[in-house]
């Protein structure tokens, strides 16, 4: 009887785990697809859309996660069938290097103009 | 014969630019007093664009498909409100509604500025007569919304049904009163830096311009975030679209401008800095007027594209720039004496509210056009979408919701620390509550603490000051305490929005721990110019409570368009939203069910910051 | 000196970004991914239509042989428009097509061969869309000619005639 009890108690861990694994592989799903571009109806993420082409790629993202893919491996292989286009999120390359230093820059310079202002009053 | 009148009217017009021009330029040098026949002919150029924009409406109303534009946006079973509608819901009928809503201002202004100096007015509207001429020669020479077709056609291609809603009826004009507001803002910045007027008086004057201009472009970018998320069924209100980011713009530069002009009225600083947020406004609305219509972004919302006419409005932005940046550095008088500025005073915290804007803005700015930069010198192609523009602006949000409690409570040059005990204790506040809102929750702890902490410290500090100040600076009061509503509501609904998205077949039900869904049946219906195909869903939630939900397929005839309407459930705390969507080749449906709060907070809050302005622009009326 | 720089400075700005705009209007605001022609064919195992075996892409892709990938669908209309392309180019002997039926039901396939012909030399089955994907196509009709395990051309829509010809050359 208690074999069986702790059989059913380890059916359950393990059942549990498994749940909350496939939990996290479907919020990791969303928060991919939400960054991904759709490339028919092109105004879209994958996640919103709902042509045939982003339902795919819905499924090809929650197999790959299944898979034991990582998030990077997932926009990795993407990136290599569509381009870099397919990414909402810029990634930070030469390619990208004014547009994100560009705007703190532009903030550095916003302080360092208000600063001068404010150390002249000091003598 | 409506496309004639109106045609000729159109002409009518541009030739009142030119006796405009005339006029004031003889009326410049040759009397003490300002011509009063300039004012005439102004209101006889608004009469001829009105005449002409009636005669398209009527074109539209009674489907005339030998006007080009009728045929190509209209159709005879389109419901006679968005007939009207449609006239401004095309390229040329909205530059036409530009048009008209230009010659208005125009009008107005010199209508109340007579207490103003002669020259002054008139080289106010000399600028804006070659802002008016301008648009007349895009409309007549590329955008012509009187064409004629023939043979004339028996029927037209029918307007997009997702432009068919109420909310995007009204969007356009109301977000153009916005940007022609500003068009006025920049004559009369450049008029007053020529002639050396950019002065406290100068600042009451155009104050109420800016207030006006302002209002108006918060209320049309609402309206533009409302029909987004009734009509276009994703859920969400903000994408970060490049259309979108092109009315925010003008808006960021607009909101630091009128608090320029609060402390250019008061005291004689940063003038020269209101001048170039004045040019910026309206060169953000004109370069937003051409990255939407010459088709060089991509975007679910862009008009049809036309190099052509992209080309042409590009001219014209660059040629109004340099006019601009050449009338500022010619002209302007900077001042020799430097000012001196103590760093806890109220003008620090308007220069720290500055530089959070521009920063804000340029993010924004870079955001949209850097690929279309990218492309051109390396070919490469990227998106640039909301993850970019999160990452960048919502750090930031929790110094500028900090300033802009504290700001207002300092005093003009200097400022002590007596008397302060309050803001720290509901810093204090503040602060716990945000922790024990996030604690149990399974997001990132520290930035929605801080994030919620300092909207909430906002939110408690303008609420005092209701009690405290009374009617006292109430405009920016409400103003301020509805950013911090606004930035409450979009965080909690946020944080709190569940959904849930499945394929369901008929008779079958979805059950999870949330929620239990049963697609109940559908109905199909004939309609006017559609077939709809309805769902029936109950849903069942944690509470017990049902609500019965039907989200519908629309199968439009002409054009030929599938759409999805979702059905949303509003109340004063949370939204349902319902979307159902067809599968090819399945017997099942896709379904989405999110439940959203607070989505009616966003909007209200963001009327309250309309309110806001609204009660500054009153209260100069009666004080 | 510093006021009189900066004017200077922003004129060049203005035109480095006027001329930015200029060319960026001639760009198309749509895009089309690039096709990494000269690419290696990609590598997998797929199920046949209609029935229980699956084959691999060693088995289908032989050297020394054109073969064109297409991948059509019943319910998917330009494919019917480009479908006597294919059937014209069946009768070659040097070139084979393979189809993937993209998201079909195989009774809907089934009667549009029936209908229009059946080009196929052999016919996959992509129910979920992700071989479609692997291939990098994004929509259908999609078509690929591949020679010795690389991609030679790719046309996304349906063949149009000057595709038709554009392949019957490189096939030459």
């Amino acid at each position: 009887m208690k074999i069986i009890k702790y059989l059913i108690l380890i059916l359950i861990i393990l059942n549990l785990s498994s749940i909350k694994a496939e939990d996290q592989i479907n919020d990791l799903n969303i928060k991919i697809t939400k960054n991904l571009r759709c490339l028919i109806c092109q105004g879209q993420s994958v996640y919103d859309s709902d042509t045939e082409f982003a339902n795919s790629v819905k499924i090809l993202v929650q197999n790959k996660l299944r898979d034991g893919q990582s998030e990077k491996e997932i926009y990795s292989y993407l990136k290599d069938k569509y381009g870099e286009w397919i990414l909402y999120d810029p990634e930070f390359n030469k390619n990208t290097y004014f547009l994100w230093l560009l705007p703190v820059l532009m903030f550095l310079v916003g302080g360092a103009i208000i600063f001068k202002l404010l150390i002249k009053t000091k003598y | 014969m409506t496309s004639t009148i109106g045609f000729y009217s159109l002409t009518f017009g541009l030739v009142c630019s030119f006796l405009i021009i005339f006029f004031s330029v003889k009326n410049f040098n040759n009397s003490q007093f300002f011509d009063n026949k300039i004012l005439s002919i102004t209101f006889l150029q608004f009469f001829f664009v009105t005449i002409s924009f009636f005669s398209l409406i009527l074109a539209f109303v009674y489907s005339d498909f030998s006007n080009e534009t009728v045929f190509n946006h209209s159709h005879t079973t389109k419901p006679l409100f968005y007939k009207i509608s449609g006239t401004w819901g095309n390229h040329e009928g909205s530059l036409l509604l530009w048009l008209l809503v230009l010659t208005f201002f125009i009008f107005v202004f010199l209508l109340k500025s007579q207490k103003q100096k002669k020259e002054y007015r008139i080289l106010t509207s000399l600028i804006q007569q070659v802002i008016i001429i301008g648009f007349f020669f895009f409309l007549i020479k590329t955008s012509n919304p009187f064409n004629y077709i023939f043979p004339v056609p028996a029927q037209g291609l029918g307007l997009n049904p997702i432009l068919q809603d109420p909310a995007l009826a009204i969007h356009p004009p109301i977000l153009y009163l916005g940007y022609v507001g500003s068009s006025i803002i920049f004559s009369s910045a450049l008029a007053a830096t020529t002639l050396n007027y950019v002065s406290k008086d100068w600042a009451k004057h155009i104050k109420q311009w800016v207030l006006v201009s302002w209002i108006f472009l918060t209320l049309g970018i609402l309206l533009g975030s409302i029909w987004a998320y009734y009509e276009l069924g994703w859920g969400g209100f903000w994408f970060w679209d490049p259309v979108e980011n092109v009315s925010l713009m003008p808006w960021l530069a607009l909101t630091t401008l009128l608090h320029c002009i609060l402390v250019l009225e008061k005291k004689l600083l940063l003038s020269s800095w209101a001048i170039i947020l004045s040019i910026a406004t309206f060169t953000l609305s004109m370069s937003g007027t051409f990255l939407v219509r010459s088709g060089i972004l991509n975007s679910v919302h862009t008009f049809a594209n036309d190099p052509e006419r992209g080309l042409y409005i590009l001219i014209f932005l660059f040629c109004l720039i340099f006019l601009s940046l050449f009338i500022f550095f010619f002209f302007f008088k900077f001042e020799k004496k430097k000012k001196n500025l103590f760093w806890l005073s109220k003008e620090t915290a308007i220069l720290i509210n500055n530089w959070f804007m521009m920063y804000f803005l340029s993010v924004v700015l870079i955001g949209t056009i850097y690929p279309i930069f990218l492309e051109v010198f390396s070919s490469e192609k990227i998106s640039i979408g909301p993850p970019f523009y999160n990452k960048l602006i919502i750090p930031f949000l929790v110094p500028f919701l900090l300033a802009m409690a504290i700001g207002p409570k300092l005093k003009w040059i200097k400022s002590n620390f007596e008397n302060k005990k309050h803001l720290i204790l509901f810093f204090i506040i503040s602060l716990l509550l945000s922790i024990l809102i996030i604690r149990n929750l399974d997001i990132s702890f520290l930035l929605n603490t801080v994030l919620v902490t300092s909207a909430f410290y906002l939110f408690f500090i303008t609420s005092r000051d209701f009690f405290v100040k009374g009617f006292k600076r109430l405009s920016q009061n409400i103003a301020h305490f509805g950013f911090s509503l606004l930035i409450l509501s979009i965080l909690f609904n946020n944080i709190f929005s569940t959904e849930v998205i499945s394929n369901l077949k008929l008779g079958e039900t979805l059950e999870n721990e949330n929620f239990k869904i049963k697609f109940e049946n559908i109905k199909e219906i004939n309609e006017y110019n559609y077939k709809s195909i309805k769902g029936k869903f109950t849903v069942q939630d944690l509470n017990g409570s049902n609500e019965i939900m039907y989200p519908e397929l629309r199968i439009y005839n002409q054009p030929n368009i599938v759409t999805s309407e979702a059905d949303i459930k509003t109340n004063l705390l949370t939204d349902k939203f319902m979307t159902m969507n067809y599968i090819q080749n399945q017997d099942y449906f896709n379904i989405r069910y999110q439940v959203k709060p607070f989505m009616l907070w966003i909007w209200l809050s963001v009327l309250l910051i309309c309110f806001g302005g609204l009660i500054s622009f009153i209260k100069k009326y009666e004080g | 000196m510093k006021v009189k720089f900066l004017p200077f400075f922003l004129v060049i700005l203005l035109i480095f970004v006027f001329f930015g705009f200029y060319k960026g209007l001639q760009n198309s605001n749509i895009y089309t991914p690039e096709v990494n022609l000269k690419k290696n064919i990609p590598s997998f195992t797929a199920k046949l239509l209609g029935v229980k075996n699956e084959i691999s892409s060693k088995e289908i892709f032989k050297d020394d042989v054109y073969y064109l990938l297409n991948i059509w669908a019943s319910w998917c209309v330009p494919c019917r428009d480009e479908h006597k392309f294919l059937m014209d180019f069946s009768k070659s002997e040097k070139i084979e097509i393979i189809g993937i039926n993209y998201k079909d039901k195989i009774k809907n396939a089934r009667n549009f061969l029936n209908e229009l012909g059946n080009p196929y030399e052999i016919i996959i089955s992509d129910l979920d869309g992700t071989l479609s994907i692997e291939w990098g196509a994004y929509g259908v009709p999609e078509s690929y000619l591949i020679y010795n395990q690389k991609i030679l051309k790719k046309v996304v829509g349906p063949i149009s005639l000057n595709n038709f010809f554009e392949i019957k050359d490189l096939v030459k």
